[in-house]
Formats: structure tokens, C-alpha cells, sequence
């Protein structure tokens, strides 16, 4: 949405800064990171006796701890091709869930529910790729097809309570997501999903017609679906009617009721689509090709903490589909060089996590990040969610 | 406000609003539809369902009565059936609503746990229930407590489950470094304010959304604990992760009551800071200076402002305070129950603790006692889960979340927040 002070003034006003902020974001992240790593090791925080006498020993250990743990987070995630293309595969749900919650904020809405609703999608997704044997494609298009709707009925609930009745989504949303887990809880003790034979809670392993077809390492088509879908969420809010509705709804629902727009409806098929893209991140799950070429089956925690990344990705990318490309390949960047530095430097990979806590931290607060880096002058209070809450 | 104005003077409350009238029918609606399930459910019970009073190391036992499944069951659905038509027969003194939501939610419990239980080996253990009850509500609680004080000034607080989970590692770590309980206490608190402030300084000074604040500090707590435990305590989890435990304190006299004793008055000292804090939290709300003046900075801050409340102030006071109680809180996780850390040891409890409170209408009390309900529901699940009852109890553990969706839906009730909850103030 072309906001009245990001229009005018040169290209540095426009994106620079905000570029800026970004970048210093990430370097301040990276301290903080340092730091905790620094303190938190007996061996290096020892040296630190020495500080006066010899400050060659603490600062040596400390720089040979951050250093190692940094390079081979960078190795990880970029350093080979085969690097890359974890980096992608890592990237491509981040990015579908974190253009669903994108979308939600361009209308002034906070689905912090897309962790439920690619739950919802992964348990669909994985059913049809295990349950149904069908014909090669037409199997993977019905997998994928069923975790979408999955994920947008999931969404639409919200939606449509929150039209109906009032009820504020994030509220709605966080208890959504918690059903979803007991549901997927609850079918991996029955029959029609627990996998023979087995005493852990798992499904039988997807069908090989059902697994999105790989082309190098774990870069597979799932990545490409992403692009797709970035570059249609694109057209959808910037070229479509109603993508305008959407936004005018975010920007002011009063206004977009006067000139004629049906709030409630457009709600619902914003939460719709929004939990559409999130089921998608889903099927990713589900059907994407591990490490070993087939999906990890359907358990527990196969989404891991998709649905709250997702929120990390679509503020970084302030809710813009471009800015998501880039912020899920950063964030799956660092999810699967934060394994390389757990192999490589012994530094447990949680420290990715803390990264990205810290990154989005100062990126929403760019008032921090002017304050500790004066010279930036980074715009103040610009809110990163479209429109009002 | 003017809704609880509204139903205290009776005589003003002459027409039934429509969202009243709504909330009427849908309870009863809700109530006979339970009934309904319940006298179908009698259809299919067989055998005889016990309730042992006693656990088996209680001092004093009492007898296990053994009821007929199949007669209970229906006579459970009969009574629920009747307080559904109390409900949707029209409109009768509040006493009579009061009573029969009282009898028709007994009832419900009362028949479903018979349903479940029948037929069973082993009796259903009443004493156990009620200790579990009050061992998970305790955390609860205080969060819902920390969740009350911060949104009635106006700040939304999602980060609850962050503020626990650094709160239990600061609690296991301390504990085991010092050896003390009552040191990793005081850490656990310290830890919860310093997450408050931390809630307070991006919200409160750089204007950060705070919903979405609240999931970024909850991802931040998270992967700090989950850093420094892979790191440090695990590595030496003999000398950081071994901390003694909270001893339950028995209290002189009243703890040698059959039954209720040593469920109530044989705990630790964190239960009796939960139902201290309770009062507290509800005297300094309601009858104390300061407390309205935090109600009034998350009604109208302007208004507030205009009188000369510091706005900001008001609400650091109360997110610092509120992260006292998350902390307490915290505290249960690792020194409360079983002494070590485990990454997100918490599980969803802080946002139980939130659902809590909504399903509370940000009022401690009835927080609390929301707080309790699910406690009891939660610890129902693990019961019948090693009874092996015919209801899969990841259903039931579903219970809290679903409530919650149907009391913010305004089916049973519109749950509506302080005016200016969430929203920033700018001078």
C-alpha cells in the first residue's frame, strides 16, 4: 500500500532506510547472539580472569567461539550448493505461512493461527498422500489441494466467527491452534492414521506419487509453488479488486463500509486465503522430500513452530509479498545453517532461534535501532502491520 | 463497565438486551444438548462405577461408593436437561439461573466421569482428582493473575509463556546453584519482572504491537532457554539442574481434616501465594487508589491522562507487577513439581493462563476460578486416560481451548476487554 510519506522524497527515504534499519537489525542480533554464546561458555568466560593480565587469552577464545559458530552458520546456509538447496526447502514453508499472515495484516488482521492451520493442512495433505493411491501427478495435485482447503476452512472459522460475533481472531486463533494439535493428537492413536505395526505415534510413510518431486539436494518443487504463490498473493493485493478491498478494509474499516464495502465479508475471505497460503506451508510439510528424499510422516511436531515464524517472516517483509521472499530465504537460512553450526561448532542450533527472536525484535522496534545507531534516523512508529489492529 | 452497572440495579434491567437474551438461550440450548448426549450415552452403560474418597496413603480413609452406571448416567441428563429449561423457560430471578447452572455443570461432570469411568477395574480417584486440580491450577492462576493486572492498563500480554518459561529455568538454575528454594523464588520473580519489563520498555516506550510483541518475546524466551540449557545446564545438569524442591507446608490443625486437609492445607507455599494473590490482586484493583487508577489508563487514557495519571507510569507498574505473579508462576514448572528444566517445559500453560482469564472477563476472581476449571479438566484427561475410559482424553485436553472459543464467540456471554486494551498511547 503506497503510504502518503513513503511516495514522496528520494529513493533512499522511500526504501533505503528501511533497508537500513533491516540490515543493522540483523548485525545488533548478531551481537546480542554473540554475547549470550560468549557468556554462557564456561571455557571462554574463565579466560576472562586473565582480562587485565593477558587480554589476548579471553578476547582470543572469545572471537575463535563466535567466529567458528558464525562461519559455519553462514556455510550452512549458503556455503554449497547443497547448502543452498536445504536453504530453500527450509525457505519455502516459512514463506507460504508467512505470506498468509502477511496477508492478514494488509486488512488489519493478526492470525496468529497459522500454526493450527497448517496442522490442519499437514494432516490432510499426509492422509490423502498415504490413503489414496492414485496416478503419479494427479496424486500430488489431490494431496496438495486437500491441505488447502484444510488450512482455509481452518481460517475461515476465524474469519466467519470473528464477522458473525466479534470475536477478536487472536484469541480465536491461539485456541485454534491448540485444537488442531489435539486433533492431530488424537488420529495418530486411531487406527485410520496410526502406521501398523508402529507404538510411536507416526503415519505410515507418504506415497512416492505424492512427494513434491526434487531437482537438486532438498531444492524441490515445493520452493518453486512458493515463488508462484508469492507472485500471485502479489497480484492478488496490488492489481485485484479485491486485493483493494482488502487493503482499504485494513487501512480503515469505517471508510471502506461508507463507500460500500462489506466488512464482514471481506474478513472471511481474507482469513480464507490467509489460512489457503498457511495450509500450504502445511502440504510443504508433509510432502516435501527430506534429507532422505521422502516426507518425514506425519507426527507431532512435523510443523515445528511454522505458524510463529511465520509471524517473524511476514514482519520482517513488512507484509509484503517480495519482502516475505526475502525474509523466509533469510529465515530458512539460518534454520538450516543453525543445524551446520550445531554439527560443525557444537553451537546448539536453538541459537537460530535467539536470532531470530532478536532480529525481529529490533526490526519492529526502530526506535531501538535509531537510539543505539543515531545516524540512520530510522522513520519512527511506523507501524509494520498494515492498516489498524 | 456499564453492563455490570446494569446488572446490579435491577430494577433498570426491566428489558433483556439481545445479546443477554442471546447468551440466555444459547446456555440452555448448550445445556439440554448435554443432557441429550448424556441420556444417550446411559443407553450403552453397563456395569457399576466407583469413586474411591481416599488416595491409598491418606491417613484417614474413606470409603469407595460404588454407584450403578446406567441409573446415574440418566439421572445425571435428567437434572442437566432441567437446568437447560430453567434457561431457556424465560426469565427468572438471578438466584434460580445461579442454582441451576450450578446443578446442571455438576451434573454434566458428575454423569460423564460415571459414563466414562463404568465398567473399569479400578475406582475413580476423587482425592486424587481434586490434589491434581489444585497442583495445575496454581500456575495458572498467578498467570491469569499476571494477564489481569497488564490488561486492565492496557497492554495485552500474549508473552505469559515466555515470562513462565524463563522464570522455571531462572528458578532450576538458582535453585541448584544456591541450594535454596526460597533464592530461586526471589530469581523466578526477578526473572518474571525482567520479562515484564521487557514487555513493558518495546510496548509501552517504542510502541511495538503488542500482540505481536507477545509472540516475538514468546520465540525469544524460547530460544534462550533452549540455547543456554543445550549449552550450559545440560552439559552440568548435576550441579545447574538439580535443585531441591518446594516442601509442602503443612498448616497446624486444619491439614488433619478428613479429606479436604490434605488436599487444601498441605501444599506448597506457591499455592498459598496463588489464593493470597487472588484477594491481593482483587483488593488492589477494586477497592485501592491505585487500582483505579490502572483501570482507568486501560479504559480511557486520555481521560486519564487529562486528570493527571501518568499513563505510561500506571502501565510499568503494572506489567513490573504482573511479572511478579507470571514469575511465582514460572517457579511451579521446575521447583514445584519435579526440580529440572526441560526445554518449553511450560506447554501451552501460559496461553491456558490467557484463555483464562478471557473466559475470567479480566476480573481475578473469576479468572481464578476459570483457572481452576481447567486445571480440573486437565487433570480429568490424565485420570481417565490411566483408567482407559472409552473418551480419548487428547479430546478432552481439547476442552479449555473450544470453552474459550465459545465464550469469546458471545454464545455464552460476551467476553469484552478494558476499552483501550492493546492500543498505545501516544501524548
Amino acid at each position: 500500500m503506497p503510504e502518503p510519506q513513503t511516495t514522496r522524497g528520494s529513493f533512499w527515504e522511500r526504501h533505503g532506510r528501511s533497508w537500513a534499519v533491516t540490515a543493522m537489525s540483523i548485525v545488533l542480533a548478531l551481537l546480542v547472539g554473540a554475547i549470550v554464546m560468549i557468556v554462557s561458555d564456561p571455557e571462554v568466560v574463565t579466560q576472562y580472569a586473565y582480562l587485565f593480565t593477558a587480554p589476548q587469552l579471553p578476547l582470543g577464545a572469545s572471537w575463535a567461539k563466535v567466529s567458528s559458530a558464525y562461519s559455519a552458520l553462514f556455510f550452512g546456509a549458503v556455503g554449497s550448493p547443497y547448502a543452498l538447496a536445504m536453504t530453500t526447502a527450509q525457505a519455502a514453508p516459512l514463506i507460504c505461512a508467512g505470506l498468509g499472515v502477511g496477508l492478514g495484516f494488509r486488512a488489519g488482521l493478526f492470525n496468529i493461527g497459522a500454526q493450527g492451520q497448517a496442522v490442519i493442512a499437514a494432516i490432510l495433505a499426509a492422509w490423502v498422500g498415504f490413503a489414496l493411491p492414485m496416478p503419479p501427478v494427479l496424486h500430488l495435485v489431490v494431496a496438495v489441494l486437500a491441505g488447502l482447503v484444510g488450512g482455509a476452512v481452518w481460517g475461515g472459522i476465524v474469519g466467519f466467527l470473528k464477522a458473525r460475533t466479534g470475536a477478536h481472531e487472536v484469541i480465536v486463533t491461539i485456541m485454534m491452534n491448540y485444537i488442531a494439535t489435539g486433533i492431530l493428537a488424537w488420529l495418530l492413536t486411531t487406527d485410520a492414521f496410526l502406521r501398523p505395526g508402529s507404538r510411536d505415534p507416526i503415519s505410515p510413510p507418504v506415497e512416492p506419487t505424492a512427494i513434491f518431486p526434487a531437482f537438486y539436494g532438498q531444492f524441490h518443487l515445493g520452493f518453486v509453488v512458493a515463488l508462484l504463490a508469492a507472485a500471485l498473493t502479489w497480484w492478488l493485493i496490488e492489481r485485484s479488486t479485491i486485493g483493494f478491498a482488502i487493503r482499504a478494509v485494513g487501512a480503515n474499516p469505517r471508510a471502506a463500509a461508507t463507500a460500500g464495502m462489506s466488512v464482514g465479508r471481506i474478513t472471511i475471505v481474507t482469513m480464507v486465503l490467509s489460512g489457503l497460503l498457511a495450509g500450504l506451508a502445511g502440504t510443504q510439510f508433509a510432502l516435501g522430500p527430506g534429507g532422505q528424499g521422502v516426507p518425514t510422516p506425519l507426527s507431532a511436531g512435523l510443523v515445528g513452530t511454522v505458524g510463529f515464524d511465520a509471524i517473524t517472516v511476514a514482519l520482517l517483509g513488512r507484509s509484503s509479498p517480495i519482502g516475505i521472499v526475502f525474509a523466509g530465504l533469510l529465515f530458512g537460512g539460518l534454520h538450516s545453517g543453525g543445524l551446520a553450526m550445531q554439527s560443525m561448532a557444537g553451537t546448539p542450533v536453538t541459537m537460530a532461534m535467539l536470532l531470530q527472536a532478536l532480529i525481529v525484535l529490533f526490526v519492529a522496534a526502530p526506535g531501538l535501532v535509531s537510539a543505539i545507531t543515531p545516524y540512520l534516523r530510522a522513520p519512527k512508529n511506523k507501524s509494520l502491520v498494515g492498516g489498524q489492529a | 463497565m456499564s453492563t455490570v452497572a446494569a446488572a446490579r440495579t435491577p430494577e433498570l434491567d426491566v428489558h433483556e438486551s439481545r445479546d443477554a437474551r442471546r447468551a440466555r438461550l444459547s446456555a440452555g440450548a448448550l445445556l439440554v444438548a448435554l443432557g441429550a448426549i448424556l441420556a444417550i450415552l446411559s443407553t450403552r452403560t453397563a456395569g457399576a462405577t466407583a469413586y474411591a474418597l481416599s488416595g491409598y496413603f491418606d491417613a484417614v480413609q474413606l470409603p469407595t461408593v460404588t454407584v450403578p452406571a446406567g441409573p446415574t448416567v440418566i439421572a445425571c441428563a435428567v437434572l442437566v436437561i432441567a437446568s437447560g429449561i430453567v434457561f431457556l423457560a424465560g426469565r427468572l430471578p438471578a438466584g434460580a439461573r445461579t442454582a441451576a447452572a450450578v446443578v446442571g455443570g455438576i451434573a454434566v461432570v458428575l454423569g460423564f466421569i460415571t459414563w466414562a469411568v463404568a465398567g473399569s477395574q479400578l475406582p475413580f480417584q476423587v482425592s486424587n482428582q481434586f490434589a491434581g486440580t489444585i497442583a495445575l491450577a496454581t500456575p495458572l492462576v498467578l498467570g491469569a493473575l499476571c494477564g489481569v493486572l497488564c490488561e486492565n492498563a492496557g497492554v495485552v500480554n500474549v508473552a505469559i509463556e515466555g515470562q513462565f518459561l524463563v522464570a522455571a529455568f531462572t528458578a532450576a538454575v538458582v535453585g541448584s546453584v544456591t541450594g535454596s528454594t526460597t533464592a530461586a523464588l526471589f530469581a523466578a520473580v526477578l526473572a518474571g519482572v525482567l520479562m515484564g519489563a521487557m514487555l513493558a520498555v518495546f510496548s509501552i516506550k517504542y510502541l511495538v504491537d503488542q500482540v505481536v510483541l507477545g509472540v516475538v518475546i514468546n520465540l525469544f524466551a524460547s530460544g534462550l532457554t533452549g540455547f543456554l540449557f543445550d549449552q550450559l545446564v545440560q552439559p552440568n545438569s548435576g550441579d545447574l539442574n538439580s535443585s531441591p524442591l518446594l516442601e509442602p507446608i503443612a498448616i497446624p490443625g486444619l491439614s488433619a481434616i478428613p479429606f479436604l486437609g490434605p488436599i487444601l492445607f498441605n501444599q506448597t507455599i506457591l499455592f498459598y501465594l496463588a489464593v493470597l494473590s487472588v484477594a491481593f490482586v482483587s483488593w488492589l484493583l477494586y477497592r485501592t487508589r491505585w487500582g483505579l487508577r490502572v483501570r482507568s489508563v486501560g479504559e480511557h487514557p486520555e481521560a486519564a491522562d487529562t486528570v493527571g495519571v501518568s499513563v505510561r507510569g500506571m502501565r510499568w507498574q503494572a506489567v513490573l507487577l504482573g511479572g511478579a505473579f507470571a514469575g511465582l508462576g514460572g517457579a511451579f514448572f521446575t521447583i514445584g513439581s519435579t526440580g529440572a528444566f526441560i526445554k518449553d517445559i511450560t506447554v501451552g500453560n501460559g496461553f491456558i493462563a490467557l484463555a483464562a482469564l478471557i473466559m475470567g472477563r479480566w476480573n481475578p476472581v473469576r479468572a481464578a476460578l476459570m483457572a481452576v476449571f481447567f486445571g480440573f479438566v486437565t487433570q480429568l484427561a490424565s485420570q481417565l486416560q490411566s483408567l482407559g475410559t472409552p473418551m480419548p482424553s487428547q479430546l478432552l485436553l481439547m476442552l479449555p481451548y473450544l470453552a474459550t472459543v465459545i465464550a469469546v464467540a458471545g454464545l455464552i456471554g460476551r467476553s469484552r476487554g478494558p476499552a483501550a486494551d492493546g492500543v498505545p498511547f501516544v501524548k
